[in-house]
Formats: C-alpha cells, structure tokens, sequence
C-alpha cells in the first residue's frame, strides 16, 4: 500500500506531466533549433527555407568585423575569467578554510554581483571609469569583466573545497610540507575539477555578455555579442543566424565540459 | 609538557576550557595512552603536541627543545589521523613517499624506505593502488606507513581503529604493539575504549574534564582507581555508597559491615566502595558478605552471567563465572542473595 502511495505521489504519475515537459521543452528549445536551421538556409530570407548551403558560415569567416569582434571576445573571456579564477581561488580559500570576524559578509560581497541588475552593474562601472578618467578600450571591457565573472568562478571552487576534508591539508603539513607546499601539492590537485568549471564557467558568462560590454567597450574594442547586435540593425540576414549558431555550439561544449567535470567532483 | 591549558571561544564568545592544567612527562620508546571519554580534551592535547594547535598557556617540549609556535612540518612529529587522511589524488606509494619527498631526500632513498615501508604493513602487492581502492583496514595501514615513513621520534595515533570492525580491530591491537616494539618510537595514542587503552599501553593517562585524572600502568589504573571517575570509567565498576565504622572497617548501610584498607580516613566519613563485578562473590545465606540484596535481572554473557541486584536504593552488578564450583550457583530474579568480596578487591575511594 505505501508503495502504491508513493507511485501516486511520484510527479511523473501526475496526469498531463509528459506534455507539460514537451511543452516546455519546445517552448525552450524551439526559437533555437529554427536559428540553427536557418543559417543553413541559402537564400536571403530567415523565415523562408530556400534549401541546404553553407554559404552563410562562409559569410561568416570572411567578414572582418565579425573577425576582429570574436577575438575581441576571446582576449576578453580568456583573461577576465583566467583573473577571475585565481582571485575565486584565493577567496574559496580564505571564506572556507580561515576563520575570521565578517566572514559571512565577505561571502555575500562576493556574490553580491550575481543579485545586482546587470543594467546597474553596467551604467556603475561606466560611471566609475569616467570618473577616475579611465579611457574606454579593451582594457575597460576586461576589468569590468573579472570583476563580474568572480561569482561564477567562486562558486563552483567553494563547492568543491568545502566538500574536501581539511584534515588533507594538515595532514600534508604534519608530514613536513610547507604550507605552500600543502597547497601546491594536496589542495591545488584536488580542487581543479572545481577550478576548471569555474574558469569554463566564467569564460561562458564573459563570452556570452552583451549589457556590460556594450557599455564600457571602447571604439574598437566591439566585442561579438555587441557586433552581432550591431549587424542586427542593418537589417537581420542568415549571416546573423549563423554566427549565433557557432557561439550557441562554442557555448555548448564548455557547458558540458563543465557538467561532465562537475558530476566527478561528486564522486 | 608542563601545565599545558587550552580554551577555546565559541561563536559567542564564551570560553570553553578544553585542557586544564595538564602536566605529563612522556617517556622514550613508551607505548603512551591518552584514555577518556568523547569531549575530554584527549584529541586536543594531541593536536597541541602535533602543532595543529597552540596552547593558550603552558607549553610543551619534545626531547627537550621547545615546541611553542613551531607549526607542524617542524616537529618530529607525525600523525596517523582517525580518518586516515590519505591523499586521494596519489596512489599508495606516492602517499608513503609523500614526506621524504617534502624533506627533499633523492629517489633511490625514497623508493627505498617506501618499499620497507610496505613490507612492514604487509601492502607490497597494494603499492599502485589509489586510496578509494583499499579496504579499510587496508588504509589503516596506509596511512600507519606514511607517519612512520619519515621515522618520527613520536607518533602520533588519534583512535586509528574506530574506523575498523572488531576482528580487525583485535588484529591492529596487537601489530600495532608488536610495531611500537619492533620501531623503538614513542607511540601516542588516543582511544575511547579501555579496553583498547589496556590491552596495548605502557602507560594509561585517564582524562576527562580537561584534567588528567590518573596516570599508571594498566593494572594500577585497572586495579587502583583513583578516584570514582576512573574506577567507573575503566571496566565498569560497582560503586557502593559507605561510611567508615571504625579503622579497617565500613558499613554500608543497614545491609552489614566489611573489613577494607580504609588508611587515614577517620571514622564515620562517607567513602565510596569500589568493586569490580567478576569480583564478588554470591551466596544464598547471610554467613558472609553485606546483604540481602533482591536480584533484579539475569543476563547470559556467554562465558559469564551477569546479576543485577538492588538493596536500599544502590544498585550492584555481579559477573559469576560459568563452569566450576561458583558457576554451579544459579539465582532467578526475585531471589535474596548476600555479596561477599575476594580479599582485597575492595577499594575505599574518598569522596
């Protein structure tokens, strides 16, 4: 009886479950898989399937702005969430292992960045830029990007140290390892799968950013999100599709590399 | 160690006083047994001598060189922790050769050392194995052969066989004895469970409340408590309220008087009577002993039963052995028995 129970409270036994979640699948999944399906389009049209060409991606590959745009983006994402990642390191660090007075709200200024409207985190670092007479440029776009990828490198990095036993590390100290040494060789090993999340983590936030970058983005420091909306304005062709189809990949991969990782850290 | 003290603050700022004044001299090649129950102060005290933590007062030398504010990579000291704490990232070997690596010996060394190593704890065929692919006593090893690795003049054993099943745990005690032996390396070594403590130590410090409550061999501290914690603590004695009628004489109550070494206690002073239970003796008639006591209940302990008797609210467990003329005695709850001791067996503690 109590078995039968439990059947009936199981969600999956609700009636309607199965075409909720197609529903909700479609509803997700839909806008996405038809830009796919148009950047392979070969005519001009984005609701008008003309047939199968690659003529878009091509379009792509040989349009320089979109060029200089996606490196923009990469020399961003690489340095902002590589920065990122060593300061989430250190912080993991010192809000896990050290015990000292404001500890909580250390940890609530960390996240605080992933509460705050992004538009206010935008118009506030501009602001700040100007008023310390920081010149907008690239230089701009990456500080203000380390600044807001730290919560997202941090968390998966706390997550991780938190699960791992701190008696690891003494037990390195007692066998004659120098505290760096300890970290070196003890935490650092087996923190990375948090560590390599967390930078993948903050390498998609950075990649994928459009409010931030478009407000402190100097002239010639576009970076592609802010290029691709830029494109948009000229009128929206399969070109664009296309080049949100490869970010859409590039994202995807990281995402489960990200995932793959994760999961191995729990066993 | 002289007059070590240590007090922790919480959350809220009270103190909590873990170690009270703690003065023990450990010696060489000593098999040393901090002894306690849970919340004594026994894991702090090995953390202080490890360097994990430094006392509030007091302070403690190793050898005879000073050990404040040294951290732990500069003792010579090493540690086999209740949970193991081996490196999950590296395999058997690496983990045995994790601190010759450290002190920066060469390869051929720390291949060396780490082989004998594991012949010492039997593990050779184990060598590449990673930490989660051993057995737990398997680990308990590991981790005995990587804090004896670096050849410590003290090691450090904070309840390494909690962990273990009891077969185990019988078969650890006594390699772990015949290995302190073999190494010649003062063994520190922190249990819960007396039996344990008894079984492997030199020596037993009983602590509890932050204090060292008695410091002997197992059989002064078996034999001789010192005082009603000790004598309850270590193998489950009978305390038995009395006043003392005259010099080498107490009464217990209204059930009869009994010859004891009462020593300078004056007459008419309450002490407590310590007994162990495999000591007394049961008889149905009142000829010897105090009594009568009311049998309560009957437990079969398989090479012993157990009696649960009662009298004038003090409660009383005897052991009487199976087999032999005292095992032929038998009683049922509800029956009057009388107690008598062996010569002795009765401890007079002051209150």
């Amino acid at each position: 009886m109590a078995l039968l129970d439990r059947r009936d409270k199981d969600i999956r036994n609700l009636p309607g479950f199965g075409t909720m979640a197609v529903v909700a699948v479609v509803f997700l999944y839909a806008p996405i898989a038809f830009l796919t399906l148009y950047s392979f389009n070969s005519g001009r049209s984005i609701s008008q399937l003309d047939g199968f060409s690659l003529r878009w991606y091509k379009a792509v590959f040989a349009n320089e702005g979109i060029q200089t745009a996606a490196l923009n983006s990469l020399t961003v994402a690489v340095i902002a969430s590589s920065v990122a990642t060593v300061l989430a390191t250190a912080a993991a660090m010192a809000t896990v292992r050290l015990r000292f007075r404001g500890k909580e709200v250390a940890y609530g200024i960390i996240n605080f960045p992933l509460m705050v409207p992004e538009i206010v985190t935008a118009i506030a670092t501009l602001i700040f830029f100007a008023t310390i007479g920081f010149r907008l440029g690239l230089m701009t776009v990456i500080v203000a990007h380390i600044v807001f990828c730290i919560p997202f490198a941090y968390l998966p990095i706390r997550a991780r140290l938190a699960s791992m036993d701190a008696g690891l590390e003494q037990a390195a100290r007692d066998l004659f390892a120098r505290p760096m040494m300890a970290f070196r060789r003890i935490t650092l090993p087996i923190l990375m799968p948090g560590i390599i999340s967390g930078w993948l983590l903050a390498f998609i936030i950075s990649l994928d950013d459009f409010i931030i970058s478009a407000m402190v983005a100097g002239p010639g420091a576009t970076t592609l999100p802010v290029h691709i909306y830029s494109m948009l304005r000229l009128g929206i062709t399969p070109e664009v599709n296309a080049v949100s189809s490869l970010m859409i990949a590039a994202s995807s991969i990281l995402v489960l590399i990200s995932a793959v990782l994760s999961r191995k850290t729990k066993t | 160690m002289r007059n070590v003290s240590k007090t922790y603050f919480d959350a809220a700022g009270t103190p909590h006083v873990a170690l009270d004044g703690i003065e023990l001299e450990i010696h060489e090649n000593e098999f040393f047994t901090l002894l306690g129950p849970s919340g004594c102060g026994k894991t702090t005290l090995l953390r202080l001598i490890g360097g994990f933590e430094q006392p509030t007062s007091g302070s403690i030398a190793i050898f005879n060189e000073e050990m404040a504010g040294q951290p732990p990579e500069q003792r010579p000291v090493n540690t086999v922790f209740q949970h193991y704490a081996l490196f999950p990232h590296l395999n058997v070997r690496r983990n045995i050769g994790f601190s010759l690596e450290m002190l920066g010996r060469d390869r051929a060394e720390i291949a060396d050392v780490t082989d004998r190593m594991l012949g010492l704890v039997g593990l050779d065929a184990m060598a590449d194995r990673m930490p989660d692919q051993l057995s737990g006593g398997q680990r308990q090893r590991v981790a005995l052969a990587r804090a004896l690795a670096p050849q410590p003049k003290i090691l450090l054993l904070d309840e390494p066989l909690s962990a273990l099943d009891l077969k185990l745990r019988q078969k650890m005690r006594l390699e772990l004895k015949a290995l302190q032996r073999e190494t010649g390396i003062t063994f520190v070594f922190v249990t819960h469970d007396q039996e344990e403590a008894l079984a492997m130590s030199d020596r037993i410090a009983v602590l509890a409340d932050g204090r060292v409550q008695q410091l002997g061999t197992p059989e002064e501290i078996y034999d001789a408590p010192a005082n009603r914690f000790v004598a309850d603590f270590i193998g489950g004695s009978n305390l038995l309220e009395a006043r003392v009628s005259a010099r080498g004489r107490v009464r217990v109550s209204d059930l009869g008087e009994l010859d004891a070494e009462t020593g300078q206690v004056e007459s008419g002073k309450p002490v407590t009577l310590c007994i162990r239970p495999e000591q007394l003796v049961l008889s149905a008639s009142g000829a010897d002993g105090i009594g009568p006591f009311q049998v309560i209940d009957r437990t079969y302990l398989g090479n012993a039963v157990a009696f649960h008797l009662k009298a004038e609210g003090q409660m009383v467990t005897a052991h009487m052995p199976r087999g032999g003329a005292r095992g032929q005695l038998d009683f049922q709850p509800g029956d009057q028995v009388y107690a008598d001791f062996e010569a002795g067996a009765l401890r007079v503690l002051i209150q």
